[in-house]
């Protein structure tokens, strides 16, 4: 397996990890306890937190659960395109690999991608929204007309041209598009925060007391971004799981014959006639899972918003 | 209103320079040239190689490629494509209305179906018909667009046989269509392709239109309306719908690169002439000229489309139309 | 509590509006019972979260999820009891038989309607008026109170109007269709001090002209003085005392209303300086036992804490939910912070 996934746990791991102390650190009435309780009422979102745990461990257990290789060709005669049945729940592909074996590796390799890029994304995004809303003024305002600039095109061109005369690249190259094709939403969110906080008493209070812009930045500005940015990282997985699988779909995202749920779909697409299971069942995979995502950003954006008061 | 506008149209000029030159760099950036693509093959003598290269200018400066490139693209030319063996333009120039009426034709389904569902479910706010809707919503808006091109192919084109499968006419009978009949087949041709765009879109505009509703019940006004005696039905879709359809309109704008990208996979499913589906076969191509001018037109349509909601927004707001 | 020389034109009794929001419940109204008679002006006021807003809002049903007016609440208008009739009915008496205009004029027209247009809607609404028809009533109604150039003004959107001449427009759609009640919510708060006294005035002058009476709900017992006859005063979702205008400025009964008359602001003083009671009001999800003033009063015994105070009789037209009126030699020996001034006014 690929070292980026275990990265990308190890990741995962942390923020969950840092998330759940902090909650658990924090007193009764403390923003972060208040974010956690709601959350748990939120049937939604916690059904879709539950949805994605599960289908973390499924990523991070596939080599166990999965029935057969990912990658073997048992029999490319008389093993393919069988339709669903006890042996083969998904039925097999025109290489007579097991269609729910690639799924379970296939949940690897997307996810893994998907959650490295939004972390080149957050870091990107978060720097430069702070940067331009810190920094104000005239460095402000080019900073935001090459944001409008960058979101007049459409990503998915952008990064079909760019990868078509690039191609074939890495995988870890192409995490870094997909990173750096995203963060333009996460730094204008981010920038609006610092604005409206930069004028705010205790930033004007730092730095009468002579603390440097440094320390503001770091001290009292983006702990308080976080909230914003952990609701844009969360759409954000959303979309890149889509954009990943659009590009595998189109041949120039992840390379046959590692397994991503995108290029399992171009796998079925010219027989999806007769053949429909092959498309279909990676396909429902990245319903439920960019689902997941959505239904746990909506609950997130709701539960970290101060403003909300408590019924 | 006119300064606002002209403004307006001044900024969206300079992002699509500032788009145009950051495509232009990223691309030369890019291993290999545009010749190299087409003539790849190693029995090209190099004297030709070169021959070719210096009629397209590529052995000239980088600065001096930009220069000229930026020239020829203000007068409409954008290179010529060695796989269609045509300039860009005419290619583009065939494909392009193709898009634009699948576009044109989802954007109106999509705006239709959106602001209809967010009202019902305005109407009927946290009651079972609400959170369906918008688990509904959410599904489809969950959807990678070819996913979904695919299981609409699939289904209602072979599993129910209700609408043809790809393109744009029946290659066999149209030629000999009366105009009417011409007319009805290719409306049948666009139903599926329009619908895959329009349902995708439509899922987003909906949640959007619900929470704008919902943000205006909240007014003053809509308060002054009720103690009027004005009927529920009226304070919704009179009072209250006047209002949230505002931040609906700028939607307009963001929708379009949605719908762009969208295109290109929905195109390619149903084998539908556009640009989304130049854009994927230049893939296997690697036809420069062609990328570029792909990308670079998508940012016009976008920022066409974002000005043109400007001024829409500034018609139906009277703060500002009488500013 | 009022002479009974005519029925009165709203009659409200036990009125209980809750908001319920999962467990708890906010008793934002709680038992409020008092009446209207004809050609009358009563003031009700009470500091912001006295459920003062809300008990008009029930008057006309105007409450949304999850709010809810209680059972055993009772609102009769006219002899006909509003709380049993069905949406139609009620529709039909709201901008028509009673009519409300609100605190903030800015917001409380539709920005993107002209003003004739918000003030035609009403007939249009209520009577069988054509457009044409409804649009002159609008122009004739703009120029009674008081709109110059009424005609161009109608054609205009609420942006393009000052404050003033949008809390008139208020008031012409509002008086439309000559209502028998007007409920002005805070109409003055939001404007400037001489623009509140042309509307003052304008009011005063259109009840006269109209035979209305009017429900003036304010924080500002400086409006009361001039315009009210009669005076409700709400304290935490509850009615306080209730007295002749005259009777309350010169004795006032409760220690809440002195706390508010010492705080009064003086001439040409906008600023609202009611904090000068100590503490804030509690929260309706959990009134305090016993009075609901205790724990803010000058005054306040074992008796306050244990036991919730009834509406007693002090005069004619006067009662007083304080127990100082069973035993008045309490007053005489007031203790806690707030002593000397919020004794002097007795």
């Amino acid at each position: 397996m690929h070292p980026l996934v275990w990265v990308a746990a190890a990741v995962l791991t942390t923020l969950v990890c840092g998330a759940v102390a902090r909650a658990g650190d924090a007193d009764s009435g403390s923003p972060w306890r208040i974010a956690v309780t709601r959350l748990r009422d939120n049937h939604a979102a916690f059904l879709a937190l539950c949805v994605i745990v599960a289908l973390l461990v499924v990523a991070a257990l596939a080599p166990w659960l999965a029935p057969y290789s990912p990658i073997a060709q048992p029999d490319i005669v008389r093993l393919k395109n069988l339709p669903p049945s006890l042996a083969h729940p998904f039925g097999t592909d025109f290489a007579s690999r097991d269609v729910f074996s690639r799924a379970l590796y296939g949940a690897r390799v997307s996810l893994s991608v998907a959650l490295l890029a939004i972390v080149v994304s957050a870091s990107v995004g978060t720097a430069y929204g702070a940067i331009a809303g810190y920094v104000g003024g005239r460095v402000d305002t080019i900073m935001m007309r090459l944001i409008d600039a960058a979101l007049s095109v459409p990503r998915i061109l952008l990064l079909i041209a760019v990868l078509a005369l690039w191609a074939p690249v890495p995988l870890p190259v192409l995490i870094l598009l997909l990173g750096l094709t995203g963060w333009f939403g996460v730094s204008r969110v981010v920038r609006a925060q610092v604005l409206s906080l930069r004028d705010r008493d205790m930033v004007v209070a730092a730095r009468a007391l002579g603390a440097s812009d440094r320390q503001i930045l770091w001290r009292h500005i983006l702990p308080n971004v976080l909230s914003p940015v952990i609701v844009s990282i969360t759409l954000g997985i959303a979309n890149v799981l889509i954009v990943e699988a659009g590009l595998s779909y189109l041949g120039v995202g992840v390379r046959p014959p590692a397994a991503s749920w995108g290029n399992m779909i171009l796998d079925g697409a010219d027989a999806i006639a007769s053949l429909w299971w092959i498309s279909t069942f990676p396909g429902l995979a990245i319903v439920v899972t960019v689902m997941a995502f959505n239904l746990l950003g909506d609950g997130l954006r709701d539960a970290l918003d101060p403003r909300q008061v408590d019924g | 209103m006119l300064r606002l506008l002209l403004r307006r149209a001044a900024h969206g000029i300079l992002i699509v320079w500032l788009v145009a030159t950051a495509t232009f760099f990223l691309l030369h950036l890019a291993p290999g040239d545009p010749i190299a693509a087409s003539l790849d093959s190693p029995l090209t003598p190099p004297a030709v190689r070169a021959h070719y290269r210096h009629v397209y200018g590529l052995d000239q400066p980088l600065s001096v490629q930009y220069g000229r490139w930026l020239a020829m693209m203000t007068h409409g030319d954008f290179g010529f494509s060695f796989p269609h063996r045509r300039p860009v333009s005419a290619v583009i120039a065939s494909a392009l209305p193709n898009t634009l009426l699948l576009m044109g034709v989802a954007l109106v389904l999509a705006f239709a179906a959106g602001i209809a569902l967010g009202l019902i479910q305005a109407r009927h706010r946290g009651r079972p018909l609400d959170w369906s809707l918008a688990l509904g919503s959410l599904f489809f808006y969950s959807m990678p667009d070819f996913w979904l091109a695919l299981m609409l192919l699939f289904l209602f084109a072979f599993v129910w046989r209700l609408f043809p499968v790809t393109g744009m006419f029946d290659p066999v009978m149209y030629p000999y269509y009366g105009f009417w009949q011409r007319i009805g087949d290719r409306l049948w041709h666009l139903v599926l392709p329009a619908c895959t765009l329009a349902l995708l879109s439509a899922a987003a505009i909906a949640r959007f239109q619900r929470a704008a509703l919902l943000d205006v019940s909240g007014e003053d006004f809509v308060l002054t309306a009720r103690a009027k005696g004005v009927s529920e039905r009226r304070v919704l879709t009179h009072h209250i719908l006047r209002n949230a359809l505002l931040p609906v309109i700028t939607l307009f704008g963001l929708a379009l690169p949605v719908l762009l990208g969208g295109s290109v996979f929905v195109e390619k499913v149903f084998s539908w002439p556009g640009m989304g589906l130049l854009t994927v076969e230049a893939i296997g191509t690697r036809d420069y000229p062609l990328l570029t001018a792909a990308v670079v037109i998508a940012s016009v349509l976008v920022i066409a489309g974002s000005f043109i909601a400007d001024a829409l927004y500034a018609v139906v707001d009277p703060r500002v139309r009488l500013e | 509590m009022t002479s009974p020389a005519s029925a009165p034109l709203l009659t409200v009794r036990d009125l209980s509006t809750w908001f319920h929001a999962g467990r708890s419940v906010a008793r934002a109204v709680d038992g409020v019972s008092f009446d209207v008679m004809p050609h009358e002006t009563v003031g009700l006021v009470g500091e912001s979260g006295c459920g003062k807003s809300v008990t008009s809002l029930s008057i006309l049903r105007l409450i949304e999820r999850p709010g809810r007016i209680e059972p055993g609440s009772r609102i009769e208008f006219e002899g006909r009891d509003l709380l049993s009739l069905d949406d139609r009915a009620i529709r039909a008496i709201r901008g028509n038989r009673i009519s409300m205009i609100f605190q903030e004029p800015m917001t409380s027209l539709n920005p993107v309607f002209t003003v004739g247009d918000q003030v035609a809607e009403v007939a249009r609404v209520h009577g069988t008026d054509s457009r044409r028809e409804a649009w002159d009533r609008a122009v004739e109604m703009l120029q009674q109170v008081g709109v110059p150039a009424p005609a161009e003004r109608a054609r205009e959107y609420p942006h393009q109007l000052s404050g003033g001449l949008r809390q008139r427009a208020m008031i012409a759609m509002a008086l439309m269709m000559h209502p028998a009640l007007l409920i002005a919510d805070e109409p003055t708060t939001a404007l400037d001090v001489t623009i509140q006294a042309q509307i003052l005035e304008l009011l005063a002058e259109l009840q006269e002209r109209v035979g209305m009476s009017i429900l003036l709900i304010t924080h500002d017992l400086g409006v009361i003085a001039e315009s009210a006859s009669r005076v409700l005063v709400m304290y935490a979702g509850q009615i306080v005392e209730e007295a002749p205008v005259r009777t309350l400025f010169a004795a006032a009964h409760h220690p809440y209303t002195e706390g508010l008359l010492n705080a009064m602001p003086r001439m040409g003083d906008r600023r609202e300086r009611l904090t000068v009671i100590p503490g804030t009001v509690p929260s309706p999800t959990e009134w305090p036992a016993g009075c609901r003033f205790h724990d803010r009063c000058a005054y306040a015994w074992d008796r306050c804490r244990a036991e919730a105070p009834p509406l007693y009789q002090i005069g004619t037209g006067h009662v007083s939910r304080c127990h100082l009126a069973a035993e008045p030699a309490r007053r005489r020996s007031p203790h806690g912070a707030l002593a000397g001034g919020a004794a002097t006014s007795s």
